[in-house]
């Protein structure tokens, strides 16, 4: 048998993209043409007047208009939250506290379908995401949360927890919906009342929330949901009655609010960037580490603080991990974001299409070799093809800092401890990745890895009891599971 | 440096064979350099400064360190190059030489009681203190092999993968101890911070030095790696802008309750987003003043997921 | 015709991660194949069929009447493919090709000593020519597993390579019957000794263990074909078999192959489906593409 050259050898994927279309149907789902801030229970006009857009990134169509907070909107609904925590929910008991959280569980699960395609159109994100990972596991996180309200007791050995008062959240445009599952329900769970803000890009789920908040007969004040940009966020900050501020997003604007609330007794937890190293040793089940490598950083078009940006490869499988990876790019269907077989949809906005264009020029301007699948971009829409750099260092700005874009580094190694201190030396921590077949050595970089999840032979998994956050610059306190408790008690 | 010291109310009884006192001996005292405590070293400081550590009467009792911004850089660097190693031994390692501090400790009672009277602080407290601080570390070594199991939790995720999440020391601790306290403060916060596996440089009471300076000498005959509690002092005004600002600093701790100094903490914690405890309001000669909580805020949770084989009948979606 | 050049080492064929490899097979199962596409993914996987009856119980006539299904599926659905094969016991084979004419259908014979592949390595050397002489096209061995559960790698390997000598002509079928591997490690190694030793097609299963052929089982394999062809540049076939019995299951087999070896596999020489039940569900969903009208059994022939 004659052999080729495997490098004259090419699988070709061309007809693997070209489906026919298979659209979510949009009629599944009311998006109200303004909506207001829900404050104290009720849907209020913004004390500002002042409305913005909310636009699909997908088709840059505007899709409703927003209310925006000022300072007045903010003390409004901090009001609120002061006094729904101070009459009803400090005292209202455990278990009745867990089951308002248990009916808005329920509620998500009712509506799923109407909150994946509202997050679609208002994220980019693929309905396959919003419909089987996004939407399902916010509404797990109030259960796992609903059911510890009347635990807390249980939670703490040797010691008596108590709320902290009205919550400050602010999350971000990644995640609409689950990140406002992670931040309210723990904080109602353990007593306290909330003041959130979605993000100013989308902030439609998070008012379909707040509808059902509403249906669900929360007291009123227990959650209010405001939206607006970052002065809003500001405002909330820097609220004297606000008692906690749970953030996630960028480390530079964690960094402000670190500053900001330096003077006053406020708590803080941080959720905030990654650069996280995903490794594959030459001992590793390769398939499905590539196949891990693609979740990794193509999940959620690479909007995802934990993605696995640098990977490692152990230089004797290098060229073969490459090559597979190579031809899983080429599966991979971007495009629109409300068809059921997209798999990287759009770019959450056009400020950051325009990082990520940033980064790759970097990338190329340093000497990187680029790759992008071959696919086609649709015409209008935030549209990034998923992308690879070899012939990287460490020392490369693409390598170090956080891109939040389809773009991936790949670097070789020799030995383990090459790796472990490549993997550790970067000022962020959220998490990362091992892949091997030899559990002693998984044990070893599991333990050694500076990151607050690692995930071995699998890479971006969350549940709702499982904890989450950083060490060091990717920000402090956990999220999910029994951890996630710490961050809106005083335990004494 | 170039130092007299004289120390006049110094109790020195002596015992001879038989009980009876001797008269005390003509020959001159032999006086302690009190020299911080770096890498499993006692250097001076790199400056060349001193100021005296006076009693209450104003008599010298003995030049201290005027520690420096380049000590506690120099400091640093030894905490970090120990973090691997001590945070890689086993708990019931770190246990075992935690006891070991303890028992070297008892060892000195007397001298250290000797220095807290010299330092003011009445008979009475002083054999308390000394004594509660031997038992703190005695409670903490306890704790080494323990407290992980207490804040860890195997979680039970919706798929088929393990998933756990155990306590993993943060890295390197800067500490500003208590300064009202000379010997129990001290070892009340280097003790939960060593226990979980850190490594710390501790600004010592300014105040009161002397007992942090000869707790340096028990450290390192107590088999613990040189370099995983560095001991300076020196001025806290001085030196606290630097426990708070350095950027290979994983977690600061601030004992007093100087606001100013508390906002400066807080403020400078955000250039590379370090935690911060403030230990401000805890009477540690009281039952809360030691705890597996003090162990537990110098902790990442870290959590692994991991897939498992499930073969059985190789089933599948279908 | 067994592979040149230095054989690797089949304890070292690489570790596949159950959790791993099956989220990965039902990510193919989210694929959404409407409209065109799908009439155009079940006409392939018509055409991909080896229409199988493999029973103690089939006689001539059985085996005449399969093969009248084979070229006729559906008639009142014009333009429709006929299946890519007839699998059938050697003793059926003359018979088989004599009604499958001209029509370009082949015959497949199960040989070996299907399913156990419990006989003297001449028993199957004889049972082998005696199908090829009867006509067979294309030759369904089955691999030695107890020998492979004992670890003797050789001897299986040697056994495929002496059987592929015996097809001459005809392709040779490897069927590693993977419910008895149970592990996908085991698949893999045995995916790659077969390929290796001379394979034309890997084939999951004789249909009569269960499970037969599943989505991750076949994904394993054909992870093996792709990183054979990169390492040889011989393309290898592959057929599941056995437990694919619903036009949609089938769909999803089809994306995997697409996005795991591409569309030059999409062809009958490259993939089959062994299968007796799935044509006819095929041709329901067909038909209601065609009529927008869901269907019913009694409208097609059973064979």
């Amino acid at each position: 048998m004659a052999t080729k050259k495997s490098n004259t050898i090419k699988l070709k994927f061309d007809s693997a993209r070209e489906l026919a279309p298979a659209p979510e149907s949009k009629s599944a789902a009311t998006i109200k043409p303004q909506y207001e801030l829900f404050i104290n229970g009720k849907f209020e006009k913004p004390a500002s007047k002042k409305y913005y857009h909310t636009i699909n990134p997908a088709t840059e169509e505007r899709i409703s208009s927003i209310a925006e907070s000022n300072q007045a909107d903010v003390d409004r609904a901090v009001k609120a939250a002061r006094q729904a925590y101070e009459k009803t929910w400090k005292k209202m008991p455990g278990k009745e506290r867990a089951k308002y959280i248990f009916r808005i569980a329920r509620m998500v699960q009712e509506r799923a379908r109407e909150f994946s395609i509202v997050e679609t159109l208002n994220g980019g994100k693929p309905i396959r995401e919003s419909r089987d990972f996004d939407v399902p596991t916010a509404a797990n996180h109030f259960f796992y949360y609903a059911g510890w309200a009347d635990k807390l007791e249980y939670a703490f050995p040797n010691r008596q927890a108590s709320p902290l008062g009205v919550a400050g959240q602010i999350i971000p445009w990644n995640f609409p919906l689950l990140m406002a599952a992670w931040k309210i329900a723990p904080a109602l769970a353990t007593g306290n009342t909330v003041v959130l803000k979605p993000a100013e890009t989308t902030p439609l789920t998070a008012l379909k929330l707040a509808e059902i908040i509403q249906e669900a007969d929360l007291p009123p004040g227990v959650v209010n949901i405001i939206t607006g940009a970052g002065a809003t966020g500001a405002a909330i900050v820097n609220h004297p009655d606000v008692n906690k501020i749970a953030f996630t997003g960028s480390t530079d604007v964690g960094k402000i609010i670190q500053r900001a609330i330096a003077g006053t007794s406020k708590k803080a937890t941080l959720e905030l960037g990654g650069k996280a190293a995903n490794i594959i040793f030459d001992d590793a089940p390769l398939d499905q580490a590539v196949e891990g490598v693609i979740n990794g950083i193509f999940f959620n078009q690479g909007h995802v603080c934990c993605a696995g940006s640098r990977l490692y490869v152990q230089e004797s499988v290098f060229d073969q991990v490459l090559r597979k990876l190579k031809d899983r790019m080429e599966t991979l269907i971007v495009g629109d974001p409300m068809d059921k077989n997209t798999d990287i949809g759009a770019i959450n906005s056009k400020a950051q299409l325009d990082t990520i264009n940033k980064y790759l020029k970097i990338g190329l301007q340093e000497g990187a070799d680029m790759y992008q699948s071959s696919c086609k971009l649709p015409g209008k829409g935030f549209f990034c093809r998923p992308t690879l750099f070899t012939n990287v260092a460490q020392s490369n700005r693409i390598t170090q800092e956080e891109i939040f874009g389809p773009v991936l580094t790949i670097q070789t190694f020799r030995t383990d401890d090459e790796v472990i201190a490549k993997a550790n030396n970067t000022p962020y921590g959220l998490s990362s990745g091992v892949w091997t077949d030899k559990g002693s050595k998984i044990f070893n970089l599991t333990t050694k890895l500076r990151s607050g999840v690692v995930w071995a032979n699998t890479f971006n998994k969350f549940d709702p009891v499982s904890p989450f956050g950083g060490y060091k610059e990717s920000g402090y306190g956990r999220e999910g599971g029994l951890h996630g408790l710490y961050a809106y008690v005083n335990v004494k | 440096m170039a130092k007299v010291l004289t120390n006049t109310k110094k109790i020195q009884v002596h015992l001879n064979g038989n009980g009876k006192e001797q008269v005390p001996a003509k020959r001159l005292n032999v006086l302690k350099t009190y020299k911080m405590y770096v890498g499993g070293q006692f250097p001076r400081s790199e400056s060349g400064r001193y100021y005296p550590a006076l009693n209450k009467s104003g008599v010298t009792l003995a030049n201290i360190c005027l520690g420096s911004r380049k000590d506690f850089r120099d400091a640093m660097v030894s905490a970090r190059s120990a973090f691997s190693g001590w945070s890689a031994r086993t708990a019931f390692n770190r246990s075992q030489i935690l006891y070991r501090i303890a028992e070297m400790l008892e060892g000195r009672r007397a001298q250290f009681i000797d220095e807290l009277l010299q330092q003011d602080v009445p008979v009475k407290q002083a054999e308390t203190e000394v004594s509660l601080s031997i038992d703190r570390l005695v409670y903490y070594s306890g704790w080494c092999d323990k407290y992980q199991q207490i804040f860890s939790s195997v979680n039970p995720v919706a798929c088929s993968h393990f998933n756990f999440s155990v306590p993993e020391p943060m890295g390197v601790i800067s500490v500003v101890a208590p300064q009202n306290s000379g010997l129990l403060g001290l070892v009340s916060v280097i003790a939960p911070v060593i226990a979980g596996g850190n490594t710390c440089v501790v600004l010592a009471s300014s105040e009161k030095p002397m007992c942090a300076v000869t707790f340096g000498e028990v450290l390192n005959s107590s088999d613990l790696p040189g370099g995983v509690v560095n001991i300076l002092t020196g001025k806290v005004k001085e030196l606290a802008p630097y426990f708070a600002d350095h950027m290979d600093v994983n977690a600061a701790l601030y004992c007093e309750k100087e606001e100013a100094t508390i906002r400066m903490f807080k403020e400078k914690s955000a250039l590379n987003v370090k935690r911060i405890h403030l230990y401000n309001d805890i009477n540690w000669f009281s039952e809360e003043g030691q705890s597996p909580y003090f162990i537990f805020d110098f902790q990442e949770i870290k959590t692994t997921w991991h897939p498992i084989e499930n073969i059985a009948g190789a089933k599948s979606g279908y | 015709m067994a592979v040149n050049g230095t054989l690797p080492d089949f304890s070292f064929s690489p570790h596949v991660d159950q959790v791993g490899i099956e989220e990965r097979a039902s990510r193919f199962t989210k694929r959404s194949i409407k409209n065109e596409t799908k009439v155009n993914g079940l006409k392939l996987a018509l055409n991909m069929i080896d229409l199988t009856t493999l029973e103690g119980k089939d006689t001539d006539g059985k085996v005449k009447q399969l093969c009248y299904k084979a070229m006729h599926l559906h008639d009142v659905y014009g333009g429709l493919p006929t299946v890519a094969a007839v699998c059938v016991y050697p003793s059926m084979v003359r018979v088989a090709k004599q009604a499958l004419g001209n029509s370009g259908i082949k015959v497949a014979a199960v040989a070996t000593a299907f399913p156990s592949g419990q006989a003297p390595r001449d028993v199957k050397i004889r049972d082998t020519k005696f199908a090829v002489d009867e006509g067979a096209d294309e030759i369904d061995m089955v691999i030695s597993r107890g020998k492979f559960h004992q670890g003797e790698y050789n001897f299986v390997f040697d056994e495929i390579a002496a059987v592929k000598e015996a097809c001459s002509a005809a392709r040779l079928k490897v069927i590693l019957e993977t419910g008895e591997l149970v592990t996908y490690d085991k698949v893999r190694r045995a995916s790659d000794i077969a390929m290796y030793a001379g394979a034309d097609f890997i084939k999951t299963s004789t249909g009569k263990i269960s499970p037969a052929a599943t989505m991750p089982v076949t994904l394993v394999m054909l992870e093996a074909i792709r990183d054979f062809y990169y390492k040889t540049g011989k393309k290898i076939a592959m057929k599941p078999a056995g437990g694919i019995s619903k036009a949609k299951l089938a769909l999803h087999y089809l994306v995997m192959l697409n996005e795991v070896l591409g569309e030059e596999w999409m062809n009958n020489e490259w993939f089959r489906f062994g299968a007796s039940s799935l044509a006819n569900d095929i041709l329901m969903q067909l038909m209601k593409q065609k009529t927008g009208v869901y269907q019913s059994p009694d409208y097609f022939s059973i064979d």
